[in-house]
């Protein structure tokens, strides 16, 4: 096999077999620190190993099985300082991986114990991308813009908490699952907002790993609570978001507004998935959830032939069901955004303004105000609205469109 | 495993007759579901002496060792399988006695 298959077939089997990996080794040591580093070294071996060995017929089995040995030998080499006798009980065992329903069962367990309430929320998310999601550390520091010794030392103080505490590494209990299910949803969330709108210079403007990652969890978690309202809401978010994903980045690497995206790269498949759960929640009559309500307000956009034909009014109404569940300025701009399509660029900014207190540090509330101000022919007060939001600004697509509708002004 | 689960306060005032029947019966849960292992209710933070015995003298001085808003005014220690299980304990102790609380594994 060439280098390059090789290589293809080492990121193919990380990326499939990372979380079961992290998950089985886990359930049979009990330690997420000894799992974490044996399937590392495992996948080490692999790049070691697999282009002079050939890549082994099943990638996974082989990882489970060198991952095994690296746990028991590090076991091993801490038993032989305090305690011979345990030695006699560790057996290797080289039997391959069971069944997949077996496998989602214990990568949900993984899932649940990452994003334990007793965790900090951005240590949730960064134990989640590490051990779930198979992220490096780098990776993690650059995606969230943080010192890779801050993310190392989180997810080190998170394991050590995990153990001392004894945070169990189970699906909770029925009692607690549709309140546990929701700190999931929350981290989940936070990780495709970040791949779909991916910080920092030099970064891809979407992160796709992220963004395929956060679904793919969803439907796992989606598979454990088909009844959960939300659940489906999330995933249904995130479809409708997804499937607008290649029209949102222009061949130049800038972003490209809804107004202006050519909706017949938009993908189909995933708008009719989406559609379909917005159509089942509707259905089902209960009072949505935050959740829900921005699906639905995707997937008034994306049944929209252009932007002309958006149902702007379904769409202000959609966005004053969800200020009354969240009072978040960021809904409120969202929702004057929405507004300046119903009633006018005018009455919008009045709305945008008052929004100045709480948003004055956020890139979208001057993007929101600059892009108003142009259309009520406000040019100068529009152009220093740009140059806030473009200061602001950390995506580098973002970044690009906004300084290309600065220069456009008079 | 045992958790130590604090009771924070921010104030020198005692439980309320309707506070203690509260906590009362929450201890006497715990004992009936296996997780009591001791509690106990203390006295304001102005009647604890510090002791250092580290030197050649034992140093005794008046008050607690650090002056806080906040400050441990009672506490449980439970047994507990693990800390989902702790969580719920520690919850419903914070409802029966009108306190914050913190849980802590036991080494």
């Amino acid at each position: 096999m060439s280098v390059v298959g090789v290589q293809e077939a080492v990121t193919r089997a990380h990326h499939e077999e990372w979380a079961r990996l992290v998950a089985s080794l886990t359930s049979r040591f009990g330690d997420l620190d000894i799992a974490e580093e044996a399937a590392a070294e495992a996948f080490a071996v692999a790049v070691e190993r697999w282009p002079a060995d050939g890549v082994p017929p099943n990638p996974g089995a082989w990882l489970t099985i060198t991952a095994n040995r690296k746990a028991i030998d590090r076991i091993r080499r801490e038993n032989k300082r305090d305690d011979k006798q345990k030695e006699a009980q560790l057996l290797y065992d080289d039997d391959p991986p069971g069944p997949r329903g077996a496998i989602d069962d214990e990568r949900l367990r993984l899932i649940f114990t990452c994003c334990h309430p007793a965790l900090a929320m951005e240590t949730r998310v960064a134990l989640t991308l590490r051990m779930v999601a198979g992220l490096t550390v780098p990776e993690i520091a650059r995606a969230f813009l943080v010192q890779e010794t801050a993310v190392g030392r989180r997810i080190t103080r998170a394991k050590a908490k995990i153990k001392a505490a004894r945070i169990p590494y189970r699906v909770p209990s029925a009692g607690d699952l549709r309140k546990r299910v929701s700190g999931v949803l929350a981290v989940l969330f936070l990780v495709f907002n970040e791949g779909y709108l991916a910080t920092g210079p030099g970064t891809d403007p979407v992160r796709h790993d992220l963004t395929a990652e956060a679904i793919r969890l969803t439907r796992l978690i989606r598979a454990l609570a088909p009844g959960d309202g939300e659940v489906a809401g999330l995933l249904a978010l995130m479809l409708l978001t997804e499937a607008r994903r290649t029209a949102r980045v222009s061949a130049s690497g800038e972003l490209v507004n809804l107004a202006e995206q050519d909706r017949g790269t938009w993908d189909a498949a995933l708008i009719a998935e989406g559609h379909r759960l917005v159509r089942e929640r509707l259905a089902a009559g209960e009072p949505p959830g935050r959740y829900q309500i921005l699906a639905a307000i995707s997937a008034v956009h994306t049944s929209a032939r252009d932007v002309r034909a958006t149902d702007w009014s379904q769409i202000v109404a959609l966005y004053d069901q969800l200020v009354h569940l969240d009072p978040s300025p960021i809904i409120a701009l969202n929702r004057a955004i929405a507004v300046a399509e119903l009633d006018g660029p005018e009455v919008a900014l009045a709305a945008v303004d008052r929004l100045e207190p709480r948003l004055a540090g956020y890139h979208a509330y001057h993007a929101a105000r600059a892009d108003l101000l142009r259309r009520l022919g406000r040019g100068q007060q529009s152009r220093a609205a740009y140059d806030k939001a473009i200061e602001l600004a950390g995506n580098t697509a973002e970044t690009a469109y906004l300084t290309h509708r600065r220069d456009q002004l008079a | 495993m045992q958790y130590l689960v604090s009771v924070i306060h921010d104030s020198a005032s005692l439980a309320t007759p309707e506070e203690m029947a509260a906590i009362d019966a929450f201890n006497d849960r715990l004992v009936a579901e296996g997780h009591w292992v001791f509690a106990g209710g203390l006295a304001a933070p102005s009647s604890a002496t510090v002791i250092d015995n580290r030197g050649e003298e034992p140093m005794f001085t008046d008050g607690p060792f650090l002056e806080s808003k906040e400050y441990l005014a009672g506490f449980w220690v439970m047994d507990a399988p693990d800390l989902d299980v702790a969580l719920s304990l520690a919850a419903e102790g914070s409802k029966h006695c009108n306190r914050k609380v913190e849980v802590r594994p036991f080494l």
